[in-house]
């Protein structure tokens, strides 16, 4: 266990910036609450940043992105279940950027701790980097972090909105609060006399009430239950509208070319060709790169690729090997973090056996389904932007920087997104249509990019090699130490969000390797960050997405060096040092009746992450055919701590493993000449119905508090597979994707 | 150069040149926002639309060269009025982030009208070119069984 001193000796990430920016002023900043950012109407009452009532019912405003992951629902039934509203009385809207929707989990995601090791101690730090993203004014959606941070504000919303409306109700009414119940958006008196929300929602936005109490899980009627997602009907029906699906009056259509040298900027272009072409209204020149103003999206492509461009090289090695020489340099470099470092790692007992393995995960692309987008309207003194993102308010801002305007002139709408996976997070695409709008100005402009342009130029998961050594003695683990290299994605992406570049180890580069639920004696991972300036992002479960890959091959590797089935081998280091972890690993086990031997022509593998403070166990069968091997089942179990949708977190569950299969199967962003070599589905392809297994789930529920579910399905897809495919072929993969040494069914 | 085209049953004059694919002319020239675009080169199935009940990748067929009439996700059926894949992909929970979803109805109604009782061999051959990044096949899969009229097992 880490100690507490060894804690306070260290810097962290947001850490750092609580000490320089938040100690002075943090404290009443905090406390002041922040201003409401909706305004009511005649009929239409804002009761709260998060509850608008009006006649045909209420809205509840999820200040979440919703890219899939049923965000909308679950905040939208946490409010609702304090509210009595009926389900099929709620609407639910993503709200505007406000300060008042910041993201409080974020910051005690922070902690540079093990989650599951955190001591009261540390939970006080959490609360105190909660003032972080407030501060700082963090709408994100990430990290997992939207249901634990919106369990108690959303029901809080909803509780106060219901005793103030009750409140009303009994001063009309001559009552007592007490007297009253509330039932299907009415408030009813003991005498069976109704009074609608509607009536009541005016008057009671002055209500102030003191403390009002959340009711207990035994009483709820919507949480805990597999709800519809009221997004549903419309993405069935072809009538949700994405970004890329907004229509405003007179709106005209973009398409861009970017530098395919990342990060580098256009010597000159000629784009007399380009101009003549059908359709085509305004070329832009954008600072690195050009777009082209159309009267449709397919003319605006046309145009934009017949301009002749002069690019300047990119400002990194040009090739993926020469990338690789970097990372691997970054092993001689002093360590960023020391984030584990239990007992001593250089003391082995007598008779101990030493086994070692390098492990190289790539680059890989978001590739949401919907490729980048934004729509906006510049009319000189006021911006409107219609885009689907994780961070609202960072992107409002900057887009009004861009062309001179204060953050107020800017009228922003978040739509649904057709995928996000932490790539909706950055804001590049944002400011590239703000651009294209301020040179048309009065025009409504849809700059989407192609999907070569997306694939080509996305802030990819950044390639990493790992070296961990570890001994095993007796039929147990003794020591594991952990060397990781890559570039550090905290580092880049927080310099683009904030503008300057934190300090301090970077936890969420050595995240999954060393804050596991592993009791090993000898217990140290060191990080190193190479300097390199390909762009990089988060990426679904970000740092255990590809740290996992490592530590889970290893954890497999050392369990037979052992001599110890794999889960059992696991199961001795966890269980005195986080139960709900080895509960996870267990019902895994049960589930997919494991034995730990397997018939000619079928391997299982099986392999754990926790990640956001969610354990995840998954076995992989994989079963040798004539077309290949199949990825032919696979089993899941995960603790939430507290289950409110069972049928979504199912849904949440499968789809991360899925999309770490699809990478773990053949994701890999490779670079030539300084661009990225891949450019399409064809050659950046994820798992399809042929080939995606047949699923098992189960959610438990030991962890004690909530935790979220969006990106924990991800990290243990890669190694659970690679796992199997020892198990079928005796031969060990340590390196991403895996169909570049396996026969794998594609 | 004003083409005419047939959309769920509607007449629509379509201004623009003939090289335009279709699911350009139904986004950008009629505002049909419901049909994707994923990829432009028929690796996604996002774009997916019937012409003459033919599941065909929109992207890929030019505004001159549209032999029939055109179905749409819109064409299937409305929130109001539901067809009846789209009811099963509601009554399953299917969409995630939802925007595959249009062109795998569309595939799916393609493939339940010449193969009312499908395999799951067939259901994996006529799918597999629609991609599904958040991974919803099982449901996918689920629902067009049920949409079959035919159980979850086998
Ligand atoms: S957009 Fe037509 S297949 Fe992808
Ligand atoms: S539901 Fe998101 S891509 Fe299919």
């Amino acid at each position: 266990m880490a100690s507490i001193g060894k804690i306070a000796r260290r810097t962290f990430l947001f850490g750092t910036a609580a000490i320089a920016g938040g100690a002075a002023f943090g404290a009443w900043y905090v406390s002041r609450p922040a201003p409401m950012p909706l305004t009511s109407a005649p009929g239409r009452t804002a009761l709260n940043p998060w509850i608008i009532i009006d006649e045909t019912g209420v809205t509840v405003v999820a200040a979440r992105a919703e890219m899939g992951q049923g965000v909308y629902s679950t905040l939208a039934a946490m409010a609702a279940e304090e509210l009595d509203v009926a389900w099929d009385q709620v609407r639910v809207i993503h709200g505007p950027p406000a300060q008042a929707y910041f993201n409080g989990a974020m910051g005690g995601a922070a902690i540079p701790t093990p989650e599951y090791q955190q001591s009261a101690f540390q939970h006080r730090i959490g609360d105190w980097l909660e003032v972080i993203p407030k501060v700082f004014s963090m709408q994100i959606t990430g990290g997992s972090t939207s249901t634990r941070d919106g369990f108690d504000k959303l029901r809080l919303a909803g509780a106060t909105a219901r005793e103030a409306m009750k409140e009303v109700a009994a001063d009309r009414l001559g009552l007592r609060r007490s007297q009253l119940r509330t039932e299907g958006g009415q408030v009813i008196a003991p005498d069976g006399t109704t009074l609608a929300y509607a009536e009541l929602a005016e008057a009671a936005a002055g209500v102030e009430l003191g403390e009002v109490p959340l009711r207990p899980r035994s009483e709820w009627t919507l949480l805990g239950k597999t709800l519809p997602r009221l997004d549903m009907p419309a993405k069935c029906t072809g009538t949700a509208t994405f970004g890329i699906d907004v229509r405003p009056e007179g709106l005209r259509f973009a398409a861009l070319r970017r530098n395919p040298n990342l990060g580098a900027g256009m010597r000159g272009f000629d784009a007399s060709a380009a101009k003549g072409m059908a359709g085509v209204e305004h070329v832009v020149e954008l600072p690195d790169g050009v777009a082209v103003v159309a009267t449709n999206t397919w003319l605006a492509q046309q145009a934009v690729n017949a301009i002749e461009v002069d690019w300047e090289p990119a400002p990194y090695p040009e090739t993926t090997e020469a990338i690789f020489e970097a990372i691997e340099a970054a092993f001689d470099t002093d360590p960023n973090s020391t984030m584990r470092d239990d007992g001593d790692v250089t003391a082995l007992p007598a008779g101990a056996q030493v086994i070692e393995a390098s492990y190289r995960t790539p680059y890989l692309a978001h590739a949401t389904m919907e490729p980048m987008n934004a729509t906006v309207l510049f009319t000189g003194d006021a911006l409107e932007i219609w885009a689907g993102n994780q961070g609202p308010v960072i992107a409002r801002d900057r887009a009004a920087e861009a062309v001179g305007l204060d953050p107020e002139a800017v009228t922003f709408h978040t739509t649904l997104m057709g995928g996000g996976f932490g790539r909706r997070g950055e804001f590049d695409y944002v400011l590239q249509a703000t651009h294209v709008a301020k040179a048309v100005p009065n025009v409504p402009i849809q700059l989407s990019w192609s999907r070569e342009e997306d694939m080509s130029h996305d802030f990819y998961r950044p390639a990493a090699l790992t070296r961990w050594r570890g001994a095993v003695a007796d039929g147990g683990a003794v020591m594991l130490d952990g060397q990781i290299a890559g570039q550090s994605c905290s580092q880049q992406a927080i310099t683009r969000w904030m503008g300057f570049a934190p300090g301090g180890p970077d936890k969420t580069h050595v995240e999954g390797a060393s804050d596991q639920p592993y009791g090993v004696p000898a217990y140290r991972v060191r990080g190193h960050i190479a300097d390199l300036a390909v762009p990089i992002g988060f990426w679904r479960s970000v740092g255990a997405s590809g740290n996992a890959f490592g530590l889970e091959c290893f954890m497999d590797e050392m369990a037979h060096a052992a001599g110890t089935d794999p889960i059992d081998f696991r199961l001795a280091l966890m269980r005195g040092e986080h139960a709900p972890s080895a509960a996870v690993v267990e019902a895994v086990r049960d589930m997919s009746g494991w034995t730990g031997r397997t018939p000619d022509g079928v391997g299982r593998g099986m392999a754990f992450s926790m990640s956001f403070g969610t354990p995840v166990a998954e076995v992989i069968e994989v079963v040798q055919e004539d077309a290949g091997i199949r990825i032919a089942r696979a089993w899941i179990a995960a603790d939430v701590g507290v289950a409110l949708d069972p049928g979504n977190l199912e849904a949440q569950l499968v789809g991360g493993m899925i999309y770490g299969l699809s990478a773990a199967v053949q994701g890999q962003i490779t670079f030539a000449g300084g661009a990225v070599e891949q450019q399409q589905f064809y050659d950046y392809d994820g798992l399809r119905m042929h080939n995606t297994p047949a699923f098992e789930v189960q959610v438990l529920e030991n962890l004690g508090h909530i935790s979220g579910v969006g990106e924990p399905g991800t990290p243990p897809a890669a190694p659970a597979l690679a796992n199997a495919l020892f198990d079928l072929t005796g031969r060990r993969a340590r390196s991403l994707p895996l169909n570049t040494e396996f026969d794998l069914l594609v | 150069m004003a083409t005419t085209l047939t959309i769920n049953g509607t007449s629509h004059d379509v201004d623009l040149p003939g090289e335009v694919p279709l699911l350009w002319v139904l986004r950008d020239g009629l505002n049909m926002t419901g049909t994707k675009f994923g990829c432009g080169v028929a690796a996604c199935g996002a774009c997916t639309v019937h012409i003459d009940g033919e599941a065909v990748r929109s992207c890929q067929v030019a505004l001159e060269d549209v032999w029939g009439e055109v179905t749409t996700i819109e064409g299937l059926g409305t929130p109001e009025r539901l067809g009846r894949l789209q009811a099963a992909w509601i009554e399953h929970q299917v969409a995630q982030c939802g925007y595959c979803q249009s062109g795998q109805i569309m595939q799916a109604a393609a493939l339940l009208a010449e193969t009312p009782q499908p395999t799951d061999a067939e259901i994996d051959e006529a799918m597999q070119g629609n991609l599904c990044r958040c991974g919803t096949y099982p449901r996918i899969r689920a629902a067009i069984r049920a949409a079959a009229g035919m159980s979850q097992e086998g």
